[in-house]
This record gives structure tokens, C-alpha cells and sequence, in this order.
């Protein structure tokens, strides 16, 4: 099991698990105009996943390309983030997920942009642009809410509050993140933890929001160590694949 | 039964190729929307023709159609052995739109794409702090593709697809598609 293909499943599974979260608005959008984007977002999180998952079974080669990673490992097998596999809520806790996820990953994604793997360069290119999207809006949002009435101030700030210990994760390096960072392949987990800071307390600030001031976060997605949430997610979006292995249309 | 028709000119490709629509929007080819990247015939793979393609967006379903949309029209040419070939470096810009299909565009009710939103200092980081998230004045204008009025504004950052958002005339208040730039 090399860092290389280990480090490609979280890339994969983060766009993967929240594409998949976010499919469950469908149709149950406050707003048609909300609807679509919800929508449109996680189809350019699933595009971004499958080139990530089908790369990380070419470095694997063991035979299993993006179905069998996406619809064929059990919940510990996943190294998502824990961020991404947390439930929808109301809408202010998707919009506060999704801002704090999309900042953080158009970063990763520029720096991407630079690795040495010219196959993880090109796909963090193509997906860099659609992360532009999907955080500008996200910001927006939580600008118009935070700076809403006061009902939708109050749910923001709680949902801001409440998924703050869950975005420190990603800085933080492990063996696999080290290995990788050190191979040229990545950013360094830690480098890009002042700016995303400075992003994200600008805009709260600008929704009349206050960044929380607490440290202790939780972790554990990144080696297969997940909240319950992914497990109930997984089994609506495994069934098919595991009652008829192989089917297709 | 068609008859095989081996190394037809470069040229002579292209313009069959100009005859597959994007299945999202019929009115323009794969050529005019700037996603055909290459055509090349391989010897060594016993006269295969390979056609390289780029995605617009990542998630776009119409990939796989426009595959098999390929494969057919040039089937249907003759040309027996085709594979189609997916490029995702350099990423696909909407600055690869020719004048013709952003014409076409417009002349269906789409507002073809301003200038990509590619910074001219070569940032790929959106500086959030820096946005207005104003929807009128944050944005450039997108005339109307039935009147023509600049007077128009922004109704949902996304629309029908991926690759558009929606729009409305305050002039003559009819709602329109716009390609984004990307």
C-alpha cells in the first residue's frame, strides 16, 4: 500500500462522500435556483472524484478501478475527512460544510496544480476551476445568511460553531501526508492552514459572524476512523452494487 | 455495409466532426465548442483513428454521449476503427469557443461566454475577501441574446447544466441561459 495511493483515496473519497451528501437535496432545495446548485456542485465533486479514484486504481494495480474503490470498501476502508461525512442538517450547516470544505479545497487544489505527478497536476487543474464556483457561492451564502435576519444569523453561527472542530483535520500531517509533501507531490498539510484562516475569518466577519476560538478538533478520517454518519450514507449508496456486483446499464 | 475509407485528410475530419452537436446544446459542435483537442491516425494500432477529446466540467454527463456520438458519425463516414481519446491538460476553457458557436449560441438563446474568468495574474485562488457579492455589479454584463439589452440580471449562479447560469431581461423580462466563462 503506497502513500502515493493512500493519499489519491482521500482526494477521492472527499469529493466522493460530500457529492454524495449532497445529492439528498435534490429535489428537497429550499429554492429551485439552491436545488440546482446543490445539485451542480456535487456533480462536479462526483467528475472530480472519479478521476481521483480511477487514478488511485492505476497506482494501485490490483484491479480495482473507481466502482469497486467507490461502491465496494466498507466504511473503514474510507479516508475521507470527517467534515464531508457529516449529516446535511438544515440548510445553514450544508452552507457552513461546504464553505469551510470549499476554501480550504480550492487551496489544496492550486497547490496541486504544482505536483510533480503530472497526472495529479492535470486533474487539479481541471478541478481547481469548478472549486472557484462552488466557493464563491458558498461564501455568498454565508454572508446573505449571516447577515440575514436574525433567525438565520443564529442557525449559521450554530452551524459555524458546531463543524469548527472538524475543520482542523486537514492541516494536520501524517505519515502518509508527510511522505507525500516531502515526494513533491503535494502541499505540505500545515502550509496552507494562515491563509484558509485569514479566508475564512474575513468572510465570517463579513456576515457578522464570529470565528470560533477553540482548538480541540476531531480527526481520524484520513486513516479510516469515522463517525457513524458515513456508514448510514454508504448504505443507501453501496446497495445496488452490493445485492448485483458488476451491474450496468 | 460502409465501405472503409482509411486516411481521409485532416481537414475532411474536422468537418465531419463539425457535425456532432453537444447533446446539451444541438446547436453547437464539438469543434466550435473547443473540446476537440486532436485527430490522429495510429499505424501501429492497424489504422485506428484515435480522437482526442477534453471535458468541459469534470461531472458533465454528456462526456460519455459525445464518445459515442463521435464513434458513430465517423462509423457512419467508414472509418471502422475510432477510439476516443479524454485530455483533461490543458484544462478545457470556454475561451476555445469559436465565433461561429458562440453566434449559434445566441441565435438559440444562450448568451455565449464573456472572457474566461482565468486571472490575468495567474491566481488560481479566488480571493473571497476581496468579492463584492453583489450580483449586479461583481459580474460583467451579459446582454440579452433576445433583445440585446445590457439592462439584465443575475437569477441563479447555476441553470439547466453545469456550464450555464440563469438569467433575466429587465427589458423585456424574458429569462435566458448564459455559458459561463470558465
Amino acid at each position: 500500500m503506497t502513500a502515493k495511493f493512500e493519499y489519491l483515496l482521500r482526494l477521492g473519497d472527499n469529493c466522493l462522500v460530500l457529492s454524495q451528501q449532497l445529492s439528498s437535496w435534490c429535489g428537497h432545495g429550499p429554492a429551485l435556483e439552491e436545488d440546482l446548485a446543490l445539485t451542480n456542485t456535487a456533480l462536479d465533486l462526483l467528475g472530480q472524484a472519479r478521476l481521483w479514484l480511477s487514478y488511485a486504481g492505476e497506482v494501485e494495480s490490483a484491479g480495482r478501478d473507481e466502482d469497486a474503490l467507490a461502491y465496494h470498501r466498507d466504511a473503514h476502508e474510507f479516508r475521507n475527512l470527517l467534515i464531508v461525512e457529516q449529516p446535511n442538517g438544515h440548510y445553514g450547516n450544508t452552507i457552513a460544510r461546504q464553505f469551510l470544505f470549499d476554501v480550504w479545497h480550492q487551496q489544496l487544489l492550486a497547490g496541486l496544480c504544482q505536483s510533480s505527478d503530472s497526472r495529479i497536476s492535470d486533474i487539479a487543474q481541471k478541478s481547481v476551476k469548478e472549486a472557484r464556483y462552488h466557493v464563491e457561492r458558498s461564501a455568498g451564502l454565508v454572508i446573505a445568511l449571516g447577515d440575514g435576519t436574525a433567525l438565520s444569523h443564529e442557525r449559521m453561527q450554530s452551524a459555524i460553531d458546531k463543524l469548527w472542530p472538524y475543520a482542523h483535520e486537514w492541516f494536520e500531517s501524517d505519515v502518509i501526508d508527510a511522505q507525500c509533501a516531502a515526494g513533491g507531490l503535494c502541499p505540505a498539510a500545515a502550509s496552507l492552514q494562515a491563509s484558509w484562516y485569514a479566508s475564512v475569518k474575513a468572510v465570517l466577519s463579513r456576515a457578522t459572524l464570529s470565528t470560533p476560538d477553540y482548538t480541540g478538533h476531531q480527526k481520524g478520517g484520513k486513516r479510516g476512523l469515522h463517525t457513524e454518519h458515513l456508514s448510514h450514507m454508504l448504505a443507501p449508496m453501496q446497495v445496488l452494487q452490493r445485492t448485483h456486483p458488476g451491474a450496468h446499464w | 455495409m460502409n465501405t472503409v475509407v482509411n486516411h481521409v485528410s485532416r481537414d475532411t475530419l474536422l468537418s465531419w466532426l463539425g457535425e456532432v452537436m453537444d447533446p446539451e446544446v444541438p446547436v453547437v459542435s464539438i469543434v466550435d465548442l473547443g473540446i476537440l483537442r486532436d485527430v490522429q491516425w495510429h499505424e501501429s494500432l492497424d489504422s485506428t483513428l484515435i480522437v482526442t477529446v477534453t471535458p468541459t466540467y469534470s461531472g458533465c454527463p454528456a462526456t460519455e454521449v459525445i464518445a459515442q456520438s463521435i464513434c458513430k458519425a465517423l462509423h457512419a463516414r467508414g472509418i471502422s476503427k475510432v477510439e476516443v481519446s479524454t485530455q483533461l491538460s490543458p484544462a478545457w476553457t470556454t475561451d476555445w469557443m469559436t465565433a461561429q458557436g458562440r453566434d449559434a449560441l445566441r441565435a438559440y438563446g444562450i448568451a455565449p461566454p464573456a472572457a474566461s474568468a482565468a486571472r490575468a495574474d495567474g491566481s488560481l485562488v479566488i480571493d473571497i475577501a476581496a468579492l463584492t457579492f453583489n450580483k449586479v455589479s461583481s459580474k460583467a454584463v451579459v446582454p440579452c441574446p433576445q433583445c440585446d439589452s445590457r439592462n439584465t440580471r443575475l437569477l441563479s449562479q447555476y441553470g439547466s447544466t453545469a456550464c450555464k447560469a440563469l438569467y433575466q431581461c429587465n427589458s423585456c423580462l424574458e429569462p435566458f441561459d448564459y455559458f459561463k466563462p470558465h
